[in-house]
């Protein structure tokens, strides 16, 4: 099953902490484990949300909100998607992670949906367009 | 945390250092029966101790120390018993003594290839391919016998006997478990990737049973795949045979319709391709041939399936690109399989003339005799051609060879189609 794991914000990560040398260096060596177990599949660390811009929707308006954000707690500071057997090894792999950030923080792993959960709403010209997507995110 | 939760906890743990130890002990006591149980009598100190004390920070480390000492254990026990027996005591004993010195030598010595080392004997050239195949998912992979029977369609005492003799046989070639260099590697290797594409085939295609796909067989033979290609960055033909997992598995869901049925490439619905596996084989393939690997055989192949992954409408897949890519594919790994697919793809770019031509050259070839994918595709250039009664004709021989039953429905729904 796949998962995206994210790391959670923290007053730190908001402020643009850059992690220390010892962090990036254990962290460096976890992903490195992830990688050589075979389930990491991607990943990325986020800049801070005042370097975001959210967009709200209500029926056809649109408006551009700029960061940062409040609600720290409910932001994501980054994320990996990692390939694993079940929930379980989610967590085992999880609780082995370096402490993300110099205070308390958190991770949080939630299951990834694919396109097949989809499979009633997709008709031929959803998929098309799906596949034109895919295309260029591949750089075909 | 109730028990249950506490023994799952555990245990996901365990999954993760499992091979690790195996590999770690196997070299140390040299026998990798051995060092299956003295990993699993770890896991159940674990779990009676780990509830009380939580699970220790550095667990992989904690559960290594506990299988060596009873290993040690186990060694001096035997010693003892045989001491009172023999009147060599004094030579036995000396013996002994060094084996407990170099388990303990050993036990300070992380090379850090253990587990590289547990991969390429398990997948030594000495055990059947079906062998390797079985250990490596039960060692390497951590499938139960249970895992590994249903995967490949078999009896439980049929894979657990394969893997009893595999294990047989390793001990009394004395193998070393080290990771092989120079002269022998290139052929070792070889070896270890053929027993993972033949787990990712088993899974892709199965051609025993109603199952069109058995994911897991997939989702274990690309995660040894990825393993493989972390541990050994620098190898153009790992990259390459993770490119091609990556990219074939990236169709699985698409595969078989909501009936079960096979559904084939030019067919199926590309939304469901799964775009992340697409981008990552794309990178496996660059990262092979950048190391200077274009023209090894998992590599061609997977640069044909990176043909299929960049069309994002059938009629858009560079079909010429393939038939030039099964062009090269074929001298450096001579086939008739492969020239069947040369076949299938000069078919698509130039014409089902130039399909039934180059049919027509390997159609006497011994390996292709009862093989079903060559009438279908003879079925399938002279339907193309307009002629439709022989087209009949070889769909229904090919519906007649295939063992699997959703391909078999699908031929026969051809050959009605040759009504029409």
């Amino acid at each position: 099953m796949r998962v995206v794991v994210f790391v959670k914000a923290t007053k730190d990560s908001e402020q643009g902490a850059l992690p220390s040398t010892e962090l990036l260096e254990a962290m460096g060596k976890y992903n490195e484990e992830l990688v050589n177990a075979g389930i990491m599949v991607g990943g990325d660390g986020l800049k801070p949300s005042s370097q975001g811009k959210r967009i709200a929707f209500d029926g056809p308006s649109r408006t551009i909100i700029d960061g940062p954000f409040a609600e720290t707690r409910e932001l994501v500071a980054g994320y990996w998607i990692w390939e694993v057997k079940d929930m379980d090894e989610a967590i085992a792999w999880a609780r082995r992670c370096p402490n993300p950030m110099p205070g308390p923080s958190e991770l949080e792993i939630r299951p990834v949906y694919g396109i097949e959960d989809f499979a009633q709403n997709v008709t031929p010209e959803v998929a098309e367009i799906h596949g034109r997507t895919r295309d260029k995110l591949a750089g075909g | 945390m109730t028990d249950e939760d506490a023994r799952r906890a555990i245990e996901a743990v365990f999954r993760i250092e499992r091979a690790r130890l195996i590999a770690g002990l196997a070299r140390m006591v040299r026998d990798v029966d051995r060092a299956e149980e003295l990993t699993q009598e770890a896991l159940l100190v674990a779990l009676s101790d780990w509830p009380k004390s939580g699970i220790p920070g550095n667990p992989g480390a904690w559960l290594m120390a506990t299988a060596k000492r009873r290993a040690i254990d186990g060694i001096r026990h035997e010693a003892m018993r045989e001491r009172k027996h023999a009147e060599i005591a004094r030579d036995l004993d000396g013996d002994r003594d060094t084996t407990v010195e170099r388990i303990e030598t050993a036990m300070d010595d992380d090379i850090g290839d253990e587990l590289l080392s547990l991969v390429f004997t398990a997948c030594h050239p000495i055990l059947s391919a079906d062998a390797r195949a079985a250990l490596t998912l039960r060692l390497v992979g951590g499938l139960s016998v249970e895992e590994i029977a249903r995967a490949f369609v078999s009896g439980e005492a049929t894979i657990a006997q394969r893997i009893v003799r595999a294990k047989r046989t390793i001990g009394n070639a004395g193998l070393a478990f080290e990771v092989p260099r120079g002269a022998d590697r290139d052929a070792r290797l070889a070896s270890v990737l053929e027993v993972i594409y033949l787990i990712f085939n088993e899974g892709y295609a199965a051609t025993v049973g109603e199952d069109l796909t058995r994911p897991l067989l997939c989702a274990e033979a690309q995660r040894l795949g990825r393993l493989l290609a972390g541990l050994m960055p620098t190898e153009p033909e790992v990259s390459g045979l993770l490119a091609l997992m990556e990219l074939q598995a990236s169709r699985l869901s698409a595969r078989a319709g909501p009936d079960g049925a096979l559904v084939p490439l030019p067919r199926q619905n590309r939304a469901r391709w799964d775009q992340l596996l697409i981008h990552r084989g794309l990178a496996a393939l660059k990262r092979a041939e950048v190391l200077g690997g274009a023209d090894g055989p998992y590599a061609l192949q997977a640069a044909i399936a990176a043909c299929h992954a960049r069309a994002h409408k059938a009629e858009d897949t560079d079909w010429a690109g393939i038939a030039g890519l099964y062009d090269r594919l074929r001298v450096v790994v001579p086939s008739p399989v492969i020239d069947l697919n040369r076949a299938v793809a000069h078919s698509m770019a130039f014409g089902p003339e130039a399909g039934l031509r180059l049919v027509d050259e390997i159609a006497g070839a011994a390996a292709l005799r009862h093989y079903a994918p060559l009438p279908a595709a003879r079925g399938d250039f002279l339907f193309r051609a307009g002629r439709l009664a022989e087209a009949r004709v070889q769909f229904e021989e090919a519906a007649g060879l295939t063992q699997n039953a959703v391909e078999r429905s699908f031929l026969l729904s051809r050959a009605r189609s040759c009504d029409g």
